[in-house]
């Protein structure tokens, strides 16, 4: 990534996640083990669609049914902890720590500038506080988490980020 | 002076602000606010561009988005070129730069109107009738005719410098029409909580209320009600106004395309800023309110310059200043027509006659022209005019019943304004797949059962006078924003007749007179009865038979009166011939709109691997694979491709080669089930695959042929890693969830694409181990560590999955690190290597190294129609299996045929030669076409390693082909190929066991 | 472009799914044991329905879940969706 994927505008920042470097995992896990994997996560799993939970730290994102992002710092790994209290249960834990980079987007024109490429209502009626999904931003998939009423996490594919960056950069 | 025809007073421009601008190379002046048409008016000139068939001249007919004849190209520099605006929307500004169209050499002499005299033989499917045979003649004389006479204006040459947007909205309530009845609609809906979006297409709010003289709304003349409700809407925060913004598709399920002008308008606009936007907005609701357009009247003669549009003449009187001409002739069969005579009249116009075609027109605007000394002809039909680019008179007939006419007289006047009522616009109604229903009292198609959650409000529902209007606008808006009680407005006005006049006035002028129904098109009463006579009875074949309403304008104008025609001539009622469809888009659309900023570098994502600039900066060629920039090969000191990728080669085989393969697909499959599940996908074997193991695994689509390989390496028990092809990462992860979730829910297994988690590091040659065993610990030993086998650890201080696996046919390693540590180990063992020889190499020179030893690659190998055994993949089968995907299929008797195309080798006689990859092979020399095609080559190379070309082919029955002679055609002749195995190199693969 | 209600994440745009072919067409659970026209009604024939059809698609940009959807294909209004596994509801009572 030769450019740097940050911007400053009047109205709109783009900048790398403030808890860089962010600790990721993809969790896979079936409903009856749900609240067994939240123990060991001290994290109550969100199972209403598109909703996010954190706890210390710890954030669990919502991805599908069976299906979360887990966001931590480096200095908080809970792998071998899950491991040892899952036991036999079916669970799927994979790091992805390097596969996507987190940026945050915040401003007054944070979510119209969104719009420019990502088909949701943004409105906060539609897209409260806290929630997020999979989403696409014009060719590229992105993770949307909206943090404050201005302020957006954005989780993208690492090779796809300078496009995001571009294309927000450009939308006007 | 701004022009002749233009008003002392009144209109909605700023007679401050003069500005000036050229037409066809002439400079004129006008004012800010006017269109380019009306500034040409102003100007006296009418004529403003030829028609597409006969090259007729033509005068502007509308002042709005219908108008089919003054089409003109805007040109802001050599970039900025504009073909087909019209005239009438085109906003003025200083120095506006503007062209007609279709006329050559110029728009008063155009070779082309020769056509015009040829008319009589230029009828309804001249095309189709004459450019028939003989078959020759396409190419050397039709075609070249036809494609110089197609096309209306000239695309630009050079790349568009503008920017173009986009963006998504959302709203409770779309209002699509900024007239009394959208702006009734907005005020009433934006009482309510929810997101209201009001677009209009012309430059401000206000539609037919901008030219409203007579009515007064809640005691204001109009246009200060207008003012107030502007205000009002502005205020409210929940309505978003969109003005120069034409909604030009409704989309299913409400979703309504918007192209907003945001620059089009200005003079200081510059190269490179954003032009345009477009607005995909997806509503719950969509109010239409998108008004009527006016008929006009068939009639011979009828497209002459100076014929125009009564209601156009008044838009061009009460919003820019300007009249039509000094002595008009006003032929009408609707009420409307009085009330712009009586205005005109006023503006100091004479009306030397106001001919209505109904018998007996009676009521409030009648009785008032009289009153005002105009002359009405009651039951008289405008049968011609006179004149060349400008009409000198107008032949008036006094009816005789319904069909015939008397004796006429010739009337001068040098202009002639005509009326043959309303047509609800029900475009994007149509678009939306709502229904029409023919109104017999309105003669109109009216908006009836809905598809979307649509509804059409005011003129565009057949509803003309105002108070009903801005009441029906006001009642819909507030039932959708959910109001008790709707606004109210209160409308004192004269009220109009709704109805008008259909379909083809009647004249004494013999069958060759030139009656024009669609002017863009050059369609006339004529082409209709011509086209009717030889058979062509449903309107959607009249239609593409005649090219009546097909035009850029969409017959705006014209369809009405096409079905009334054709209805005539058929003798069938109106509904009972249908309405054509609408399609989108309203108006034409900018490619650069539809483009938005998918253009250049933003054209696709460009996918770069973490070691991307490290290879820039060493000089690297790149190559796209799907949307990842491969490095190709690595060029020294002016090396062409060719001896880079030989250099490259012979080091990887000599002593070792570096190899960026992060783009690899990679997945990690994870669960207690996931060995079986690996057994029903591939069609290897898994169970017994130890932990620290891998396997070449084979994919098949269910019909059984190859749809992707790869590298599958057992980490633990439940944890397998896998990589997939470059470009069929996403595929397999797909397929993969498919079958999971579908049809085996009950395995205990999860799919995580780990594709750029993992930077891949391939170190492949002789000196691969000495290279990487300078930077781990770990045991590299082929005791610990063999061929196809796998450990995790650290290499050069990063978390590791180290691979031992070859694409090459050399020991090899393929370091697996996190994406955000690749550059850094990459750099590390470019370091550790540096003492070996270790040379970079791009995706070229793996090719050439995979062909020398018969490794396929699907896609280039393959086709999709390609078996494990055609490619040679049979030994990965597990036989034992009792199912995997696509094992059926391998079941049926084709899938066994000894004929079909196989993977083999093929050696040209002389080793220089290089086949052409895509290239047939036949089995004898110097045949004629058609040839007997046994297969084609999928791969070809010139091998360093072996001092000649090779190739890989599918050919029929090839293995039992072994040591024949066959033969590839080309442009230099035929070049004979020996066929042998496919592995041109080290045959005992005992060089990965280094 | 169509809004389809995704069973789990509710109305989305078209663009964020992937279409999957018509639905309730099961893997059989032993190839094998199917002639050869079985396996050729199985791979290749599909019912081209004019009118309500039921068809598989897959929220790939969302929850990432496979589920059917009843749509006419006269219309494109998508009468109901539901999720894999759910047999196909009775149109009875569905409105667009």
């Amino acid at each position: 990534m030769a450019e740097p994927l940050t911007m400053a505008m009047p109205d709109l920042q783009l900048g790398l996640s403030p808890a860089q470097p962010l600790v990721r995992f993809n969790l896979r896990c079936r409903e009856a083990d749900v609240a067994a994997c939240s123990e060991a996560l001290r994290l109550d799993l969100p199972t209403r669609p598109c909703t996010s939970a954190e706890n210390g730290g710890r954030s669990a994102l919502w991805l599908g049914p069976d299906e979360w992002l887990i966001l931590t710092s480096d200095q908080d790994d809970p792998s071998s902890h899950l491991t040892a209290t899952m036991g036999d249960r079916f669970f799927s834990w994979v790091d992805i720590r390097a596969r996507q980079v987190g940026l945050v987007l915040t401003g007054p024109e944070s979510a119209r500038r969104l719009n420019t490429g990502c088909p949701l209502d943004l409105d906060l009626k539609a897209f409260p506080i806290g929630m997020c999904t999979r989403t696409v931003f014009a060719k590229a998939e992105i993770v949307l988490w909206r943090r404050e009423v201005q302020s957006f996490h954005i989780e993208v594919w690492r090779s796809f980020a300078p496009y995001l960056k571009g294309m927000l950069a450009a939308a006007g | 002076m701004t022009g002749a025809f233009r008003t002392k007073t009144g209109g909605r421009i700023d007679r401050q602000k003069s500005v000036s601008f050229q037409f066809d190379g002439k400079t004129y002046q006008g004012y800010e606010g006017d269109t380019l048409a009306s500034a040409l008016l102003a100007n006296g000139v009418h004529l403003m561009g030829r028609s597409f068939k006969y090259h007729r001249p033509r005068g502007v007919l509308s002042a709005g988005s219908e108008e089919p004849n003054a089409l003109v190209t805007v040109r802001r520099d050599g970039r900025r070129v504009t073909p087909n605006l019209r005239a009438t929307e085109v906003a003025l500004y200083q120095g506006l730069e503007a062209h007609s169209q279709n006329r050559w050499p110029s728009l008063n002499f155009d070779v082309g109107a020769i056509n015009s005299l040829m008319a009589r033989f230029i009828p309804s499917g001249f095309y189709y009738k004459t450019f028939m045979w003989p078959r020759k003649a396409w190419d050397a004389l039709y075609e070249p005719i036809i494609r110089q006479a197609a096309g209306l204006g000239d695309a630009p040459t050079e790349p568009d410098p503008d920017v173009y947007l986009n963006t998504y909205a959302h709203c409770e309530i779309l209002v699509v029409g900024g007239g009394p009845a959208g702006l009734a609609a907005a005020l009433s809906a934006s009482q309510g909580e929810g997101r209201v979006i009001l677009v209009e297409d012309g430059a401000e709010l206000g539609g037919s209320l901008l030219i409203e003289r007579d009515a007064l709304i809640d005691g204001q003349p109009a246009l200060d009600w207008l003012a107030s409700a502007r205000q009002q809407l502005a205020a409210r925060p929940n309505v978003t106004i969109l003005t120069r913004a034409t909604a030009f598709a409704y989309n299913a399920h409400n979703m309504v395309c918007v192209t907003e002008r945001l620059s089009d308008h200005r003079a200081d606009a510059q190269p490179g800023e954003a032009r345009e936007r477009l607005w995909q907005i997806r509503a719950a609701d969509v109010i239409l309110a998108q008004g009527a357009v006016e008929r006009p009247l068939v009639f011979p003669d009828n497209d002459r310059p100076g014929v125009l549009l009564a209601e156009a003449a008044r838009t061009y009187l009460n919003r820019y200043g300007v009249t039509p001409g000094r002595r008009v002739v006003v032929a009408t069969g609707h009420d409307s027509a009085y009330r712009v005579a009586i205005e005109l009249q006023a503006a100091g116009v004479e009306i030397a006659a106001l001919a209505d075609l109904r018998p007996t027109p009676s009521g409030p605007w009648v009785e008032r022209a009289q009153g005002l000394g105009i002359k009405v002809l009651k039951g008289t039909a405008i049968t011609g005019t006179s004149g060349g680019r400008r009409v000198t008179g107008a032949r008036l007939s006094p009816l005789i019943g319904m069909a015939q006419v008397g004796k006429p007289d010739w009337i001068a006047c040098d202009a002639v304004l005509m009326s043959g009522g309303c047509t609800p616009s029900v475009h994007l109604w149509s678009q939306s797949r709502g229904k029409v229903k023919w109104d017999e009292a309105l003669d109109a198609f009216l908006p009836s059962e809905a598809a979307e959650r649509a509804i059409c409000v005011g003129a565009g529902a057949g509803r003309f006078d105002l108070a009903e209007v801005l009441a029906d606008g006001a009642q819909t808006g507030a039932r959708l924003a959910g109001l008790k009680t709707p606004p109210a407005f209160h409308v004192e006005a004269t009220p109009l007749a709704p109805r008008g006049v259909v379909g083809a006035v009647p004249h004494d002028r013999g069958p060759n007179a030139l009656a024009f129904v669609d002017w863009q098109n050059d369609v006339t009463a004529k082409d209709l009865k011509l086209a009717v006579r030889e058979g062509f009875q449903s309107i959607e074949h009249l239609k593409r038979y005649t090219t009546t309403g097909m035009a850029t304008d969409q017959g705006k104008t014209s369809n009405l009166n096409a079905l009334a025609i054709a209805s005539d001539l058929l003798d069938r009622p109106i509904p009972a011939i249908g309405l054509t469809t609408f399609r989108m888009p309203f108006t034409p659309v900018t490619f650069g709109t539809l483009a938005g900023l998918a253009r250049g570098d933003l054209f696709d994502p460009v996918r770069c691997t973490p070691m991307h600039g490290w290879a820039e900066a060493k000089g690297a060629v790149f190559e796209d694979v799907s949307l990842w920039k491969r490095a190709r090969y690595f060029p020294q000191g002016g090396e062409d491709m060719h001896a880079a990728v030989a250099r490259e080669c012979l080091a990887v085989r000599s002593r070792a080669g570096i190899f960026d393969a992060s783009t690899l697909g990679k997945i990690e499959i994870v669960g207690p089930d996931a060995a079986e599940f690996l057994n029903r996908f591939y069609i290897n074997a898994w169970t017994k695959l130890g932990v620290g193991r891998c396997r070449y695994g084979v994919l098949l689509r269910e019909d059984g042929f190859v749809m992707d390989d790869g590298v599958v390496g057992r980490l633990a028990a439940d944890r397998f890693h896998l990589t997939t092809t470059t470009g069929g990462a996403a595929r397999v992860l797909a397929m993969m969830e498919d079958y999971l979730q579908t049809e085996w829910p009950d395995l205990r297994v999860a799919c995580t694409s780990t594709t750029e988690q993992w930077a891949v590091i391939a170190v492949q040659g002789p000196k691969a181990r000495d290279i990487v065993s300078r930077l781990t610990s770990l045991d590299l030993s082929s005791e610990r560590l063999p061929h196809m086998s796998l450990v995790e650890g650290e290499v050069a201080g990063a978390p590791a999955r180290l691979f031992r696996v070859s694409f090459t046919g050399e020991l090899g390693y393929e370091i697996n690190v996190p994406s955000d540590r690749g550059l850094e180990v990459w750099e590390k063992v470019v370091a550790a290597g540096a003492e070996f020889g270790l040379t970079p190499y791009g995706t070229e020179t793996m090719h050439v190294l995979r062909a020398e030893k018969g490794f396929i690659i699907v896609g280039q190998e393959t086709d999709g129609t390609a078996t494990p055994d055609d490619v040679g993949l049979g030994w990965a089968i597990g036989k034992a299996k009792p199912d995997f995907v696509g094992k059926r299929s391998l079941a049926r008797p084709s899938m066994s045929d000894p004929d079909r195309k196989q993977l083999v080798g093929l050696l040209t006689e002389r080793p220089e030669t290089v086949l052409e990859e895509g290239a047939q092979i036949v089995a004898s020399p110097g045949g004629t076409p058609p040839l007997a095609l046994i297969g084609h080559v999928t791969s070809s190379y010139a091998s360093a390693t072996l001092g000649r070309s090779i190739a890989l082919a599918m050919i029929q029955g090839g293995r039992a082909r072994m040591g024949q002679k066959l033969y590839s055609p080309s442009p230099q002749g035929d070049i004979a190929v020996t066929v042998c195995a496919p592995v041109f190199y080290d045959p005992e693969g005992e060089r990965v066991n280094g | 472009m169509l809004i389809i209600t995704c069973p789990y994440c509710g109305p989305r745009p078209e663009i964020e799914f992937s279409h999957g072919g018509e639905a309730h067409i099961a893997r059989p659970l032993n190839p094998a044991a199917l002639n050869a026209d079985q396996w050729t009604d199985f791979l290749y024939l599909r019912t081209n329905t004019k009118g309500v059809h039921a068809e598989r698609w897959r929220h790939l940009h969302g929850c990432a879940r496979f589920f059917n959807a009843l749509r006419d294909t006269t219309t494109d209004k998508i009468l109901t969706t539901y999720r894999t596994g759910a047999p196909r509801p009775d149109l009875e009572g569905l409105t667009p």
